[in-house]
Parts: C-alpha cells; structure tokens; sequence
C-alpha cells in the first residue's frame, strides 16, 4: 500500500488563479513524494513548515514576502527540495534567530536557486546532515554586528555541500559551528560586516576555490582541526581590525594556492600549530602573516611574498616555524652559482615591525630612511628579532603555481 | 625678474651639473625599469630615491649656485634693479632647472616604457610633484642658509646639516618621542609632526597611494580620516605649499637688508 502512494506521487500547481492559492493550502494537501510548482507571483506568507518529504519549485522566482512576521520556510523532513524562490522580509529579533529557510533535524535535503533580500538569517541549517545547498544569492543590509544575521548558518551539521553561493552585506556569509566534513566550494562573500566565512570548533572541512573580497575579515578559523583551504581568492579586507585569514586556535590546517591580496593583514595566526602553508601568493598586503605567538612547528614553503610593506611580524624571540624556499621581493641577496637559490638567507622579520607592534603610531615612519638604516643593522646583527628566523633558500625568481 | 630667471635658468641649463644631475635620473629611470619589469615596483624604489636625493641634491645646488654666481650679483645689485626680484630670479632659475632635470630624467624612460597605458601614471605624477616640491623646498632653504653665511665653508656645512637632520635624524627623535610617549594619545602629534618636516610629509602623501593597507591597519580615528579620506591630501599639499612660501618670503626679506 505504502509503495503504491509513493508511485502515485503528483503535482499541486500554486497560482493566483488555480484552485490552489497559497503555498500554505499546498503544503496541507501534499503527500510525501509530492511536487508542489508554484508559478510566478507574490504570496505573502510567512510560518510555512515543512514536515513531508516533498519538493518545492518556483517557476520564474516566485517571491515569499514574509512581511517581518518571523521565520518563513521550516523545513523538519527528510529528503526536501527548495528551488528557486525569491524570499523577502524575515523578522528580525534579538531574542529569536528568525530565518528564511530553516532545517531542522533533516537530512538529504536541497536548498538551491534562492534570492534572499531583507533577511535576518539567510538559510539556516540545524543538526541537518547530508543536504546541499547550491546556487543561493543572498543580499542583506547589515549594518552592524549585533541586529543582523548569517547568511548560511550550520549548526551541528555534518556532510553537508556549500556550493556557488553568493553572499553580501550580512554578518557572516557563511557560518559554521559544530560542524564537520562540509564542502565550501566556489561561492562568492562580499562587504560582509563581520566575516565572509566563519569556522568555529569545526573540524574536517575543505574550502576551495571561493572568493571573498571586502570583508570585515576574510576567512575566520577559530578552535578548528584538519582543514584543507585551497584555491581561494581573499581580497581588500581594509580596516584597523580587518584580515585576510583569521587562524586562532586551529591545528593541522593545509593553505595551498590562496591569493591574499591588498589586504590590511594577510594572514592573522595565533596559537596554531601545524600549519602548512604552500604556493600561496601574498601580493600587496600591509602585512602578509602576523604572527602573534603560540605558533609551532608551521611550515611555510613555496610562496611568493610580493610588495607586502611587512612580510612577517612577530611578537616574541622564539621561533619554531620553518620558511623555506619562498620567493620574497624584499630580498635583496645574490646567487653567485646560479641555482635559483639565493646565496645569503633572507630575514623576513624587520625591526620595524616590532616597533609598529609596540607603540602603532610609529607606522607613519614607514620607508623613511631613518627605519631603513635600523632595520639594515638589525639585519647585520639580529638583536631584537628571532635570529633562526630566517629562509635559508630564498628563490631568486618568482614561482609561478600550478593554478587549475 | 623674468630677465634674471632666464638668464640663470639657461646659464644652467649650459652648465655641466645640469647635465649630470639630468643623465643620472636618466640612468637611474633606465636601470630601475630593466631591473624590476614592473611599473609599480619601480614607482616604490623611486620614491625611497627621491625622498633622500632631491632634498639633498637641492640644498647642494642652491648653496653652491649662489656661492659661485655671487660676484654677478654684485654685478647686477649696482644696477637699478629689484633687489627681490635679482635674488627670486636666481632662485627661480635654479629652481626650475633642477626640477625641469627630475622630471624630464625620469619621465623619458617611463614613458618609453609605457607609462601612458599603464595605472602607475597617478602614483607616478604624485612622485614627479612631491619631487618638484622638495626641489623648490631645499633649493629655498639653501639660498636663505647661503644669504645668512659669508663664509663658504660654513655654509657648506649649514646646508649639509640641514639636510641630514630633516632626512635621518628628525626621524630618529620622532621615532624615540613617539616610544617614550606610548602611553598617551599620539595620533595628533604624529601627524603633526609629520607636517614639520617637508621630507616625512613627501614620504606619507607617496605613501597614501602605496603602502595605504599597511597604514589603515592602525585604529586611531585621526590617523583614519587623514589616510582615508582626500583630506590627507589635501592638508600635505597645503603644507607643502606653505613649505615654499615661508622660505621664500625670508629670501625677499632677507636680501632686502642685507649689506653687501
């Protein structure tokens, strides 16, 4: 009996002259294994839960305007499809995080082709695993921190697909905490308030090939392990507390073929241990990794450090990290037996920066003469700085990554 | 004046310094661009050459102009002429020359290089006025130290001073004030003294179109709105505007009195 209804799955078609008139009276008369089509139009309805295996289609972006009532979508049921709805006006509150579409303990579950406007939270993933979320676009209108939301949260999630998202001015344009083997793949965060993507105590994720540019801060890792960031584009994080990659607290973390670029700092790295970072391009940063103590046993080989005002900035004498064979444009060494290694190692830490650590002010003495001169005898003799510290085999040309 | 102007500024412009000064920047401009193979790079390289060279090259110049050229100005004081305008003639003629020498010395090979297609042409300009400025600065400065001392010698020496000072050390006591001091508010008094000295302020107008991400990583809210907004370059070129005035005024005024 069962199988047979599951066979006879049919279609409710929702529009504003069918017989079927909201989404709501659709979601009454559906059975598991349903489609429900909704055609284009407005339907302001908010508070919709989904608590059948069905799927969901917009055709031509139907809009939800959920008029600042609450949450809108609920899905609490395995194996839902949601495509291709516009959703509007989520309420916000500082009590409730209220959001587009939420997922509650489901799995296999796909949430793609959304356009999410006036939102608080955007979609919201909760103790769900196995699900996608593809194709979303997302544009908030945060202002500050503490009255906007995420746009994709994960919380307790695991095995979970993000893909070709794009997400602007929220707070964070993706978030995860609690959550393991998520896939963030090409999506794109921009002029996010806080941060473009956010990892709190999750583990065994790989983040590759995602763009995120003006943010508060790029990338923040915090209390994360065995994760794999490749391929990404990190870019114009401007700002007095704004970074590339936050990495606070993580360990076992692959940095491969990154681009961090014109960012206020690259790389912010505090008690992290066994990181390796390779053949990333650090272009034009004000500081390309800084490095604020608690650091082990990190690698950091093969990348190119150009035109960054500091390449590295530490704050202590100890040194247990490696630097070899990257190429640094500050470099100034020979290569008399011309193996594309230079002859004399190369000190990526200036006394400067120790000083712009100490007292901030001092930056506006950057590239006067006066700093050159102390930081060329500091490099003679390192009194201030780590005097391990230093790439034994500085490339003499630039390395050109293998970039897929 | 205009008479005077172009008498020294083609008597310079025949003169063998002129010409050094010109193919050294020639050179440098040449060297720079096969070196590096990148226009923003060498845009950065020139700017720690222009800060240090153009000051001290002006100084140099100015006093040993003046020095040399001073029995034709005898000359020409017994003649019926301004003294203001024999005295900003000359200052005007070596002026020019010396500047007419930085742009055209860096200019040629840039734009053979392709300048004119490339977005290094602001930062690149910005570099050219800074210079252009500096030149009138220390060439002005020279004269008054060259006006105020007979002795060759000690005006040599003077202009030497002044130049280490304002390059080298005025930084170091900068740098130590703003340590000793770390405890109080700094944002102010270091922009202020950034103002004082027209060499620290060439160095932060370059640097608010290079090295802006690095300078933005500081959070006081003075330092932001200098860097952040057009005001920073607004006040500096006003700054630098009143760092020729004030030197020259002092040249009329000084040579108005003085008993030759």
């Amino acid at each position: 009996m069962f199988s047979i209804t599951n066979l006879w799955s049919s279609t409710i078609t929702v529009c504003a002259t069918c017989s079927v008139k909201t989404i709501q009276q659709a979601l009454d008369l559906a059975q598991d294994g349903d489609t429900i089509m909704v055609k284009k139009g407005i339907y302001k309805e908010a508070n919709l839960k989904i608590n059948k295996s069905i799927t969901l289609i917009g055709e031509g972006l139907p809009t939800i305007d959920g008029e600042a009532k609450g949450e809108i979508i609920t899905i609490g049921a395995d194996n839902v499809t949601l495509d291709g709805f516009k959703i509007i006006n989520v309420g916000v509150s500082y009590t409730t995080d209220y959001a587009a579409v939420r997922v509650v303990n489901s799995e296999g579950y796909t949430i793609q082709n959304l356009v999410l406007e006036k939102l608080f939270f955007g979609i919201y993933l909760q103790k769900s695993n196995n699900g996608k979320v593809l194709n979303n676009k997302v544009q908030g209108e945060a202002v500050t921190e503490f009255n906007s939301g995420n746009a994709v949260h994960l919380w307790y999630c695991k095995n979970v697909e993000v893909r070709g998202n794009d997400a602007r001015n929220v707070r964070d344009g993706i978030y995860l905490e609690f959550s393991d083997n998520i896939t963030i793949i090409d999506n794109f965060s921009k002029d996010n308030v806080r941060y473009g993507l956010h990892f709190m105590f999750s583990n065994n994720n790989t983040v590759v090939n995602n763009v995120f540019e003006s943010n508060g801060a790029g990338i923040a890792l915090m209390f994360s392990k065995f994760m794999h960031v490749e391929n990404n584009v990190i870019k114009k994080n401007w700002g007095s507390a704004a970074y590339g990659l936050l990495l606070k607290e993580v360990t076992d973390v692959t940095l491969k073929n990154n681009i961090f670029m014109e960012n206020t700092v690259g790389i912010t790295v505090e008690g992290s241990n066994r990181l390796i970072y390779s053949h990333n391009n650090f272009t034009s940063n004000g500081y390309a990794i800084r490095v604020k103590g608690a650091c082990y046993d990190n690698q950091i080989i093969d990348n190119n450090f150009l035109y960054n005002s500091f390449d590295i900035s530490y704050n202590g004498r100890i040194n247990d990290n490696k630097f070899d064979n990257n190429f640094w444009s500050n470099y100034t060494g020979y290569d008399l037996d011309k193996d594309g290694i230079g002859d004399v190692p190369y000190r990526p830490v200036k006394l400067f920066s120790y000083i712009v650590n100490r007292t901030p002010e001092t930056i506006i003495l950057l590239r006067s003469l006066f700093i050159d001169l102390i930081d060329f005898s500091e490099k003679v003799s390192p009194v201030f700085t780590p005097d391990d510290l230093m790439d034994e085999n500085p490339r003499m040309k630039r390395i050109e990554h293998d970039r897929n | 004046m205009l008479k005077i102007l172009k008498y020294s500024f083609y008597d310079l412009m025949r003169s063998r310094w002129s010409y050094v000064y010109f193919a050294f920047y020639l050179l440098l401009g040449v060297v720079l661009l096969f070196l590096n193979n990148d226009l923003s790079k060498a845009v950065i390289t020139l700017m720690n050459v222009i800060i240090v060279l153009v000051p001290l090259i002006g100084t140099i110049f100015g006093v040993m102009y003046y020095y040399s050229s001073k029995e034709f100005t005898e000359l020409l004081l017994a003649q019926p002429l301004k003294r203001s305008s024999i005295f900003l003639g000359q200052y005007l003629g070596v002026a020019i020359s010396l500047s007419m020498s930085l742009i055209l010395g860096l200019g040629i090979p840039f734009i053979f290089y392709g300048l004119f297609m490339s977005n290094a042409i602001w930062d690149f300009s910005l570099l050219l006025i800074t210079g252009t400025f500096l030149t009138f600065i220390f060439t002005a400065l020279a004269f008054n130290i060259a006006l105020s001392n007979e002795n060759r010698i000690k005006g040599f020496g003077y202009a030497i001073l002044l130049w280490l000072f304002l390059a080298i050390i005025y930084d170091g006591i900068f740098l130590m004030s703003l340590i000793i001091f770390e405890d109080y508010p700094l944002d102010k008094l270091s922009l202020i003294g950034t103002m004082l000295n027209p060499i620290d302020l060439s160095r932060t107008l370059i640097l608010l179109k290079l090295d802006i991400s690095a300078l933005l990583g500081y959070t006081g809210a003075v330092f932001k709105q200098f860097f952040g907004t057009s005001i920073g370059l607004i006040v500096s070129f006003f700054a630098l505007t009143l760092w020729v005035l004030l030197p020259v005024l002092r040249i009329v005024f000084k040579a108005k009195r003085k008993d030759f």
